[in-house]
């Protein structure tokens, strides 16, 4: 393994020497996501095995090219998962992808987010040179949080070859309900139920109706239950699993926004199909409306609109407030001097 | 482009203090603005008081405005700036800079907004710890993460040191609590890093910011997350004849499935100091005691409580007490809360240590610091949040024998290389501030310690905001003596050998 890691080094070391730049990829299941795709492609994916996974530890060391796959069937060994509960969009997803995506799934607003989850990471930076952020510890507050902050990087900060996750134990048991209700109730009650103590675990309103997860004690979910109404639906994994994969029908027809905003935020009248998670503070919207309307509609509601999927290449992708865009920079030029690793991925102007 | 140019530590003190306390004056309402010996005397240091400075001045802003004033200013003039909360910090992060303007937020002080249904609340950084969960219990809500020094911490202190507290293993750190932050750049510039919603677009500079230890910039306003307040919460107290079985329980209680809400040890050198101070009633032949709390609703509490117990008694216990109600509750974590100061009741002085290792490596580690205990003749307690690996071992020392404090401080450096060599870290919730600065050369390598510095230029060119505090030049790990060895292999190319 040290060999494969020599052979990255050898190639950013070149790449920097020779002035170009390089575009890092696990299996290319992102690809969709972002500005442009430049530079040379570096594959990571051979760079891959479980490095310790310790279930008591409640943490896993895995390399970048490890499928993420692989990493949910070693916790599901432990009885534990990755609470975060990641999207895939794609069979041969990697690790390494997920970390640099940062994206997050229905549980994200019960258990937290994927950077939360971060422990530590193994970053190989542009001269080549391995670095160490962050550790196999529970609580590190020594030196910048720079681990977390390779969570949601695309790959444009350094190439991640390892990554450390704080990981918990699975739900005794879940139970999902659906209710038949308009999406301005629907906002109402999953904000008022989130600030009682229920065990729920996901929300998503699409179509005219909600449906929760609830996730607990068998004693904890038959309680919730009897306050809450609703009726069970049949095979709930693999409707959470179309909501985490957007293969939901909601999902499709026209660009997809991501629009992360104010949680009560009345329903949003914008054109196209939504889907909302996240309690409301997460609501998709899959429409050929203009990119400024997306962005003046989230900034209203004291947020952020993202262009997450589709779309001329040049729309677009999220609008950054000029101090925090050039402190964004900065941080760039900070990590990756020489500006080697994906440029234009995550932000236009550099 | 080349690499960023390395910060100076410190800067050159250029300005003419009596120009300087005539254009913050300006700025700042009357009495807002101290400069004379006495009245600088009291912000000499923060809680951790081995190390003492008085600043050039004190300036205590009472809203954002007044922060970019005196930030525009100071980044005029090259005047170093160190924010202050409530200067509770065990670190040293507030100890003040000789050259330097403090700038104390403790004016800052109210509580914005609570709104009750999108559970968050928005405040100042001077608001303390417990207040926002006092504002929020009306709505059966609070804020989740309780460092022990609650009561007097502030929210903003919080966030540049990202605390934690005895129930982050369920509930998370200060990091996983934040919505946003409107932060003051050294300019002199107010940003919003995040939103109302739960993720912001761009690389994600809130986890930076937090726990930055004031070195990126000054946070003038916290939106936090509110949770519900759990119906109930319960406690089992187990005792063991050995540390080893204690770790060994610990371990066992995650196998489990369970994620208690607290789960802390103390070591039998630690029980006999609390319960001199504050009788909880602790059984004082136990070599170890653990806490392990549940909370949830009735039903979720009364499934867990029995589990823990089995666990606990499956793995040796031999004794074990539930709280009956919340009297005893509180009263069982009464001597958990009392610890420090119990310990500072026998002996004037000890040093607080801070190092997060591998549960795993819990025996080893505690076996380790007995040694080293006896190695030093010094007493060291032990308390320790198990649930999250964070060991608190306590030296005693006299401060008036010279001969005791440089021993402690030696037997402090040995404990946290020790936890560096079992795989953890030199603080898990202290932060490094300038007591920790020379080991951040033994946890970090000189590439590593590159990065750190490369980031604080990007935010804070010229070096002002607390300089000298939490990452240590290479010429300073190189003065100390000390460098990260990793394989035998790594070395200093860049730098002179002196």
């Amino acid at each position: 393994m040290n060999d494969i890691v020599s052979e990255l080094a050898e190639r950013v070391r070149g790449a920097a020497a020779q002035g170009k730049t390089l575009r890092l990829r696990g299996s290319g299941s992102k690809d969709f996501h972002g500005y442009a795709l430049e530079g040379e492609p570096l594959d990571v994916g051979a760079y891959a095995g479980v490095v310790s996974y310790e279930p008591t530890e409640l943490v896993i060391t895995a390399r970048a090219g490890t499928p993420l796959a692989q990493i949910e069937q070693t916790l599901a060994g432990g009885n534990q998962m990755l609470a975060f509960e990641p999207p895939h969009f794609g069979p041969a997803a990697t690790l390494g992808g997920c970390m640099a995506a940062g994206f997050s799934g229905p549980r994200r607003a019960a258990a937290g987010s994927l950077r939360d989850f971060v422990l530590g990471a193994k970053v190989l930076n542009g001269e080549g040179e391995v670095l160490n952020f962050g550790g196999q510890v529970m609580k590190n507050v020594a030196g910048f949080d720079l681990s977390r902050v390779m969570a949601g990087s695309f790959g444009t900060l350094g190439l991640i070859l390892e990554v450390s996750l704080k990981v918990l134990p699975r739900p005794e048991q879940e139970l999902s309900l659906r209710f038949d209700m308009d999406e301005a109730s629907a906002i109402e009650a999953v904000n008022r139920w989130a600030g009682q103590p229920l065990p729920i675990s996901a929300t998503c309103f699409a179509d005219g109706a909600l449906t929760l997860r609830l996730s607990g004690s068998a004693l904890g979910l038959a309680a919730a239950r009897k306050k809450l109404g609703g009726s069970p639906i049949e095979d709930a994994a693999s409707f959470w699993e179309s909501v985490r994969e957007q293969r939901h029908a909601a999902f499709a027809g026209g660009v997809l926004w991501r629009l992360s905003i104010h949680p009560t935020t009345p329903p949003l009248n914008l054109p196209g199909r939504q889907v909302i998670e996240w309690n409301g503070a997460l609501r998709w919207l899959a429409t050929d409306a203009p990119a400024e309307t997306l962005f003046a509609a989230a900034r209203k509601a004291g947020g952020h609109a993202t262009r997450f999927r589709g779309g001329a290449p040049h729309t677009p992708m999220m609008q950054l407030e000029p101090g925090v865009l050039a402190l964004q920079r900065k941080l760039e030029a900070a990590l990756d001097p020489q500006g080697i690793f994906g440029p234009h991925r995550l932000h236009a102007e550099f | 482009m080349g690499k960023p140019e390395i910060v100076q530590p410190v800067p050159p003190a250029t300005a003419d203090k009596t120009a300087l306390v005539r254009q913050l004056s300006a700025v700042l309402p009357p009495g807002s603005l101290l400069h004379q010996t006495e009245d600088l005397k009291p912000y000499e240091c923060d809680g951790l008081t081995a190390y003492r400075t008085v600043p050039m001045a004190v300036a205590l802003p009472e809203d954002e405005a007044q922060v970019q004033a005196v930030m525009r200013i100071c980044h005029a003039a090259r005047v170093p700036v160190v924010a202050r909360g409530a200067g509770t910090g065990l670190s040293g992060g507030a100890m003040p800079n000789a050259q330097g303007v403090t700038l104390g937020l403790s004016k800052m002080k109210r509580i914005l907004e609570i709104d009750p249904l999108a559970r968050i609340a928005r405040v100042q950084p001077g608001v303390r710890n417990l207040a926002i969960s006092d504002a929020a219990a009306a709505y059966g809500l609070y804020y989740a993460p309780d460092p022990s020094s609650q009561i007097a911490c502030s929210i903003g202190g919080n966030v540049a040191e990202n605390s934690g507290g005895v129930h982050c293993l369920k509930y998370g750190l200060t990091v996983h609590n934040i919505l946003n932050l409107r932060v003051v750049t050294v300019e002199g510039d107010a940003l919003e890093i995040g939103g109302d919603g739960l993720d912001a677009p761009g690389y994600d500079l809130q986890a930076l910011l937090i726990g930055s230890e004031g070195l990126l910039g000054v946070v003038t306003e916290i939106t936090v997350k509110l949770l519900p307040k759990p119906v109930t919460a319960q406690v089992v107290l187990a005792a063991f004849d050995s540390v080893f079985k204690a770790g060994d329980a610990v371990a066992n209680v995650i196998a489990a499935g369970i994620v208690p809400a607290g789960l802390e040890m103390m070591d039998q050198l630690a029980t006999k100091a609390v319960e001199q101070f504050v009788h909880a009633g602790y059984p004082l032949e136990a070599q170890a005691i653990l806490l392990c709390e549940s909370d949830g609703t009735e039903e979720e509490v009364a499934a867990e409580i029995d589990r823990i117990s089995r666990v606990m008694r499956d793995s040796g216990a031999t004794e074990i007490r539930l709280s009956r109600d919340e009297a005893e509750r509180l009263k069982f974590w009464s001597g958990r809360k009392a610890a420090f100061p119990a310990v500072g009741r026998i002996l004037p002085d000890y040093f607080c240590m801070d190092g997060t290792i591998p549960r795993k490596r819990l025996g080893e580690v505690l076996e380790g610091i007995a040694r080293l205990s006896k190695e030093f003749n010094l007493a060291c307690p032990n308390v320790f949040h198990a649930g999250d690996g964070n060991l608190h071992p306590l030296i005693m020392f006299d401060a008036n024998d010279d001969d005791q404090l440089q021993r402690a401080i030696r037997f402090g450096s040995r404990i946290l290389n020790l936890c560096i060599e079992v795989g953890g870290t030199i603080t898990g919730e202290h932060g490094v501030g300038v007591e920790k600065i020379n080991e951040m050369c033994v946890q970090f390598r000189p590439a590593e310690l590159a990065a750190f510095r490369a980031v604080k230029a990007a935010f804070d060119p010229h070096g002002l905001l607390n300089p000298g505090k939490a990452v240590p030049t290479l010429h300073r790990c190189a003065e100390f003596g000390l460098m990260h060895v990793q394989r035998g292999q790594e070395k200093f190319p860049d730098l002179p050998r002196f």
